[in-house]
């Protein structure tokens, strides 16, 4: 057994209501420079829909991730490494940049300064790259937004495999879902895996996948690697890029940009330990059902004196091991099993994890009664298809899927006969294999959410880990300028000349 | 005046191109290795790109081997190994040729996109332009040789340029005179691919220097980086408690504190 930590998080997806803040503080932060225009390094996609880029999900065309091969090994979908070498000097899996969008922004300066005119003046829009006026905007973050565009294009959604989907395309019956994504910090990466320079690597103290800046050459393996499509190409400084888990914010432990600011309040934040030692096993298990209860088996019980003693003599300091017993992520994802792992089947271990959202009961709209089970509304006749959401997050298993959403139910249940019968009722607990505190407790963390429940992160202890020595120039994000700061003149590959103009300037 | 620009272009210059090739590349590594990366545009625009690259990159390197092999694997090797002058000119045109042919044809649709494709243009330094219009020329200069050589099939005119570049290894101050009198193609061909070193560490041409072999040694797939200290037990910021902290030092001791998963 070999202890790490890792921070984690959760995201509820029954809590979010689309509203792009997180997308958008994140992107204020970090993304609103040149070469990045078209990068978010979380954004949310509504679902059903063929998301950002279009068809990430589609790992036949992409080859991220992981695959299994005969002898029970993983290697990289893309090829062992010297196909991943062959493919260095063009890459084929590369998506393009039209498969996120080509970004843009618009004249605003000439709403003010055009002359008087026969026509109402307009902004146009004008690409980033190019600085050419766009005729036509073909596509743009979030473009399917609150399912814009036709059932035929977003229906191309991978996740409708093995559900009936037509039925969806039609007004009365179709569903809608969030889904906010970011990068999973995975614990078996395989965008660094595919990294030729060894540029990417995984922070031992929290778990934080980076790129290092200086390290990365461009060789973009880890764009087509990464199966969630959550690592960038920066055309202008021809480096990679991916979300940092705000590591300056967590090593202060204040709670990520994108989660601090989620109104809703659907993200948690929290340490969760594992076993170093199991991950190559759990990644390699062959059905990828077992994928999910698999890497639940490398997760480690933070109340367990034996392993809070390796802990100690792996490094994890006593603040980590404390925090790891009251980590709101492994309550969801290890005690309730509310939580769970994006596409698990791409056996990259993910560490961002998903509570399934409920939908309102179909038949319920249409005769006026549900569908009940034994006193409790059958999961399988809500709007979201089970199957969808276990496409999504298991792999298609869908039993741990059904449970989750009925504790989910039970909870709403056994709450609102206290709160307004004011009776206790054991046996709707009961029925989901659970306690009347364990629902109160599940109640206070996924209904109030109180800011320090939902977020429990320790301080990085820097004055044991870190020599700043070795440190300097290795964060996953810089800018272009010669690394002691002081001169513009670079003799060396200086600042490209890009055709900026005035109306280019506003910031994206 | 002909001897001296002929020694100054062949005796002098080789020297100065590749120090400046060495040097400069250390001095930009250690410098801003932010900057050095190989610049693909792939991202922006991928026709022309797979054929292309693939093709250039392919032909190039095949070409560069065997100039190594030409020019600077000792005579007595050859001859040990039984290969004749004739012999050795007959493969250097049919292996070069192809190769010359397939990188001219790769580099060629480079850099027609480089100049006519917007966005590929608009992203472009003035330096990423230059490298590949002058990889052009030298790729045509290259193959343009060739009708030399097939009149020159005995490989006498080979031998000179051996003898030049192993002159050039000793520090001989004559080798440039050894090549005075060889067709002018050569000669423009061996200045331009002595300017292209020239600027390489001023180019993205440096990610020559990066080509990641060592991938396929690296145990496993996975990197953790650990920021305890492993291997190097003190640096110039955090020495044995007592000692003052001193700046400077290597450049780069934090591969001390990688493992593998």
């Amino acid at each position: 057994m070999k202890v790490r930590a890792q921070i984690a998080m959760v995201l509820n997806l029954d809590k979010c209501i689309g509203c792009h803040t997180c997308s958008i503080t994140c992107k204020n932060v970090w993304t609103n420079r040149e070469g990045v225009e078209y990068v978010w390094f979380n954004n949310v996609e509504s679902k059903p829909g063929v998301g950002y880029p279009k068809d990430w999900e589609n790992q036949n065309r992409w080859k991220g991730g992981w695959v299994r091969r005969k002898n029970g090994k993983i290697e990289p979908r893309q090829g062992s490494k010297w196909r991943i070498l062959s493919k260095i000097f063009a890459n084929p899996d590369l998506p393009e940049i039209d498969d996120f969008y080509e970004p843009y922004t618009f004249e605003y300066e000439w709403l003010q300064k055009a002359p008087e005119l026969e026509a109402q003046p307009s902004a146009k829009p004008r690409s980033l790259v190019t600085g050419e006026v766009l005729t036509k905007i073909e596509w743009s973050g979030n473009w399917e937004d609150d399912l814009g565009g036709e059932f035929a294009k977003r229906s191309r959604d991978y996740n409708f495999d093995g559900v009936e989907k037509e039925i969806y395309g039609q007004f009365e019956q179709t569903f809608l879902m969030y889904l906010p994504r970011l990068c999973e910090h995975c614990l078996n990466p395989s965008c660094l895996a595919s990294c030729p320079s060894g540029a990417i690597y995984k922070r031992e103290e929290d778990g934080i996948v980076l790129i290092d800046q200086e390290k990365c050459r461009g060789w973009r393996m880890c764009v087509s690697g990464c199966p969630y499509k959550k690592v960038y190409y920066n055309w202008s400084t021809g480096k990679s890029e991916k979300c940092i888990f705000c590591y300056p914010r967590i090593e202060t432990g204040q709670p990520t940009v994108c989660s601090e600011t989620c109104v809703g309040r659907i993200r948690y934040l929290g340490v969760v330990l594992y076993d170093a030692d199991r991950i190559q096993e759990a990644a390699s298990v062959e059905d990828p059902q077992n994928l999910y209860p698999a890497q639940l088996g490398v997760f480690l019980d933070p109340y367990d004196v034996a392993v809070q003693d390796q802990a100690r003599r792996d490094g994890v300091p006593d603040t980590w091991i404390e925090a790891a017993a009251r980590s709101p992520v492994y309550k969801m994802a290890m005690e309730w099993k509310v939580a769970f792992p994006l596409h698990p089947e791409y056996r990259t271990l993910p560490m961002v994890w998903y509570v399934p959202p409920l939908s309102p009961i179909q038949s319920a709209a249409e005769a006026g009664k549900m569908s009940v089970n034994n006193g409790m509304p059958d999961v399988r006749s809500l709007r979201i298809p089970v199957r969808y959401l276990a496409n999504l997050l298991t792999a298609g298993a869908e039993e741990p899927i059904v449970m989750a959403l009925e504790r989910m139910l039970a909870m709403r249940g056994y709450m609102r006969a206290k709160s307004i019968e004011g009776r206790i009722n054991e046996s709707i607990a009961e029925r989901v294999g659970l306690t009347g505190p364990v629902i109160e407790e599940m109640y206070r963390y996924m209904a109030l959410a109180a800011y320090e429940d939902r977020y429990v992160i320790p301080t990085t202890r820097r004055e044991i880990h870190e020599d700043a020595y070795h440190l300097r120039g290795s964060t996953g994000f810089g800018f272009k300028e010669p690394t002691d700061g002081s001169s513009k003149l670079n003799l060396f590959g200086g600042s490209k000349r890009t055709p900026r103009k005035p109306y280019m300037d506003i910031p994206t | 005046m002909h001897e001296f620009i002929n020694y100054l272009l062949f005796g002098w210059y080789p020297y100065l191109a590749i120090t400046v090739l060495i040097v400069g590349s250390i001095l930009r590594f250690d410098k801003g290795q932010y900057t050095w990366r190989s610049q693909s545009s792939q991202f922006l625009r991928r026709r022309q790109m797979i054929l292309g690259s693939n093709l250039f990159h392919l032909g190039v390197l095949i070409l560069f081997v065997g100039h190594f092999m030409g020019l600077l694997v000792p005579e007595a090797i050859y001859a040990f190994a039984g290969i004749g002058h004739s012999f050795k000119q007959m493969m250097a045109l049919i292996v070069g040729g192809i190769a010359g042919i397939a990188a001219f044809i790769g580099c060629s649709l480079l850099l027609h996109r480089r100049l006519f494709d917007p966005r590929v243009r608009r992203s472009s330094s003035i330096g990423d332009i230059l490298v590949l219009i002058l990889l052009w020329l030298q790729i045509a200069l290259g193959l343009a040789t060739a009708f030399w050589t097939i009149r020159a099939l005995d490989g006498h005119e080979m031998v000179l340029f051996m003898n030049w570049a192993s002159g050039l290894t000793r520090l001989d101050p004559g080798a440039s005179a050894l090549i005075i009198d060889t067709a002018l193609v050569y000669r423009v061909h061996i200045v331009l691919g002595l300017t292209l070193f020239l600027i390489t560490p001023f180019t993205r041409l440096v990610h020559i220097w990066s080509a990641p072999i060592w991938y396929l040694f690296r145990p496993g797939y996975q990197i953790v980086r650990s920021r305890a200290k492993t291997g190097a037990t003190t640096t110039p910021t955090m020495g044995p408690a007592g000692a003052a902290p001193s700046f400077g030092g290597d450049a780069i001791p934090r591969a001390h504190s990688e493992s593998s998963q």
